[in-house]
């Protein structure tokens, strides 16, 4: 056995090593039956399936994890649960649908709870789903990945990621893939190493043991001899070393080599990634992604919920400044009901901003829970995909509404500031023009724009690059917009999080940089080493 | 059929009420929750829930349903229970809430 070297690209830092897991290709949908019958005899086999697992899985696990398996098994032996599910499916709606979206609603009641204990139930719930889902799709292989597993596929889906258990370690192999999917986003902010355009994984039947991965390179090693194994084993002992330096310094404040303070903030994309995270670790929250409580609910989320979400994550931030971005949907990002099917380039049509302002009922009742959770704490409230200046007037019109129709019924709101997001180059160039209350500056979509070059075709990746002399000076542009009227300037995509980046943003006068939590270590550790 | 035998019931056996404040310290949450739902189905008595003594009622043998009762610690729970074992049920219930389901 010879072992094999593969070099593709990186998508998600960090070294892994373990056994190998197999994807074969991924079940994304089932077949529908069609017949009301059929579903019921479907979704209960499924359920009883997944609580057969549960009880399996119980057995190896002891304490607090078999707690909540224990909990996950009576959750599902209950029929209180799928009922719901089950009246769906005699009105004609297949048994996938019908399950996901009444374990949605049960989600959303979870997520908006006031107490801790109950929301951190939602994961279970999440799993509960899940486990059903693949239950129906018959696809028992993302099940399959085991913690600390190495899984390499041609394609791994977001539910498949997100059901898979990354504490114990693993990484992801793709064959094909691009560093700028959901998938390798959702695996930074896990910390879960990712190689992806590694090309195609063919073991004639086969398939490799042990894989070492190195995310930082977007190397795989498959099968290797002792000795690599051993040196590869060294320099995880010494990344690890290296790791737990950082983290001991996340709660120090950014500053450069010089001295310079560098304003720190997060990225999440659900409350859930705050439990357990100590807010000293930040200067705030740079952005808030509020795309999963519209996919949670399949619907529009009512007030109620947003306005519980959102001052929960001002309570966690204690007086932290937390910028709050309204709905972008559209792009490579489609909702039900909300969004526009079959786009000819849906990247350059209706979507974020324009999207609010032509369809404004679901934008009107987010700028109502903004600004009742705007009492609080310090809130910003972030606009996406802005181009032209009236698109922020007619914005802070809805707003100004809002806030007038809240005051004349006597609940308690406040106005939060109101700012853009810098993602266009048109918006980049003609920052100055307008009357945003600060620039957040989205590098995924700028660079995409601007390099012409798709964020999710690994065939055009080299040119989707934030480092660009010609992304930088639009960076810069919007910098010095900021500066010359006096509003904060942060930059809150991918590229703040990329080390190799950092010296090159701060030379555009950057001061304040927006990173999911698990990056926080290293780029204060990074920032640390740069001159300005 | 079931409703029947629910109506029967309430008319045969008296209706036994008793509340007591949830002392461990996350309130009914997953653990309590199962743990208290296990102990109502070991009985046949009907058996329900609820944060107010006018309820609304929650039926104590579903984990699902109580969970979405979301009652905090601190919170006083009220029970009503219905049947031929009904003491008995109520003493067990009762029994846990006050041991704090044995997490206190």
């Amino acid at each position: 056995m010879t072992e094999i070297h593969l070099t593709g690209r990186a998508a998600s830092p960090g070294l892994a090593i373990g056994p190998v897991t197999v994807l074969m290709g991924i079940v994304e949908s089932r077949r529908v039956s069609g017949d009301p019958a059929q579903e019921t005899v479907a979704l209960k086999a499924a359920v009883e399936g997944a609580a057969a697992d549960l009880a399996k899985l119980i057995k190896a696990e002891q304490g607090e994890a078999a707690d909540i398996l224990e909990f996950q098994v009576a959750m599902l032996g209950d029929d209180a649960l799928a009922e719901g599910a089950f009246d769906a499916i005699a009105t004609g709606i297949p048994a996938d649908q019908a399950w996901r979206s009444v374990l949605n609603a049960e989600i959303a009641g979870y997520r908006s709870a006031e107490d801790e204990y109950f929301r951190a139930r939602v994961a279970d719930l999440m799993d509960i789903r899940d486990r059903v889902l693949e239950r129906l799709n018959g696809s028992e292989n993302s099940s399959a990945i085991s913690g600390g597993s190495i899984v390499a596929s041609d394609e791994i889906s977001p539910s498949a990621f997100l059901a898979a258990d990354w504490r114990r370690g693993g990484a992801i192999v793709l064959a094909a893939g691009s560093s700028s999917s959901h998938v390798a986003m959702l695996a930074r902010a896990r910390g879960t190493p990712m190689v992806v355009g590694v090309g195609p994984l063919s073991w004639d039947g086969r398939p490799p043991a042990l894989a070492l991965v190195d995310g930082d390179a977007g190397t795989v090693i498959f099968d290797p001899e002792p000795e690599t194994k051993r040196q590869f084993e060294q320099r995880m002992k010494t990344a690890h070393a290296a790791h737990a330096l950082a983290d001991a310094d996340r709660a120090k404040p950014a500053l450069t080599a010089d001295g310079r303070r560098i304003t720190l903030l997060l990225n999440i994309a659900a409350p859930e990634e705050l439990t357990n995270l100590d807010p000293a670790i930040c200067d705030g929250i740079g952005l808030v992604r509020t795309e999963f409580l519209f996919e949670a609910s399949q619907a529009l989320p009512d007030e109620e919920t947003q306005f519980a979400v959102y001052r929960r994550i001002l309570d966690w931030a204690q007086g932290r400044p937390v910028t709050i971005r309204t709905l972008d949907a559209g792009g490579d990002k489609p909702i039900a009901g909300l969004t526009i099917d079959g786009e000819s380039n849906p990247f350059l049509g209706l979507r974020g901003i324009r999207l609010s302002l032509l369809r404004p009922e679901a934008f009107r009742l987010q700028l109502r829970a903004l600004a009742r959770a705007a009492v609080h704490g310090p809130l910003k409230v972030m606009l996406p995909m802005v181009t032209i200046p009236s698109e922020l007037d007619r914005a802070r019109e809805f707003l100004d509404a809002e806030i007038a129709a809240l005051r004349a019924k006597g609940i308690a709101c406040a106005r939060p500031l109101l700012g853009i997001m810098v993602e266009v180059p048109a918006a980049a160039l003609r920052a100055e023009d307008f009357d945003a209350g600060f620039y957040s500056i989205g590098s995924n979509d700028l660079t995409q724009y601007t390099m012409a070059a798709a964020r999710d075709n690994g065939m055009v990746a080299d040119l989707n690059d934030t480092g660009n002399p010609a992304v930088l000076a639009l960076i810069t542009r919007a910098v010095e917009a900021g500066r010359a009227r006096g509003v904060e300037v942060s930059l809150c995509g991918d590229a703040a999080a990329d080390i190799r980046l950092t010296k090159a943003l701060l030379a555009t006068g950057l001061t304040s940089l927006s990173v999911s939590p698990v990056a926080i270590g290293r780029l204060k550790a990074t920032i640390a080493t740069v001159k300005t | 059929m079931h409703d029947a035998n629910a109506s029967r019931a309430s008319k045969s056996f008296t209706t036994l009420t008793a509340s007591a404040v949830l002392v461990n310290p996350v309130g009914l949450h997953a653990r309590p929750s199962v743990k208290l739902t296990q102990c109502a189905k070991s009985f046949a008595a009907t058996i329900e829930i609820a944060l107010d003594a006018d309820g609304p009622w929650t039926d104590a043998k579903s984990p699902v349903k109580v969970m979405r009762v979301k009652a905090p610690q601190g919170a006083m729970l009220y029970f009503r229970v219905t049947g031929l074992d009904g003491e008995a049920a109520l003493a067990a219930v009762l029994a846990l809430v006050h041991d704090g389901f044995g997490e206190a």
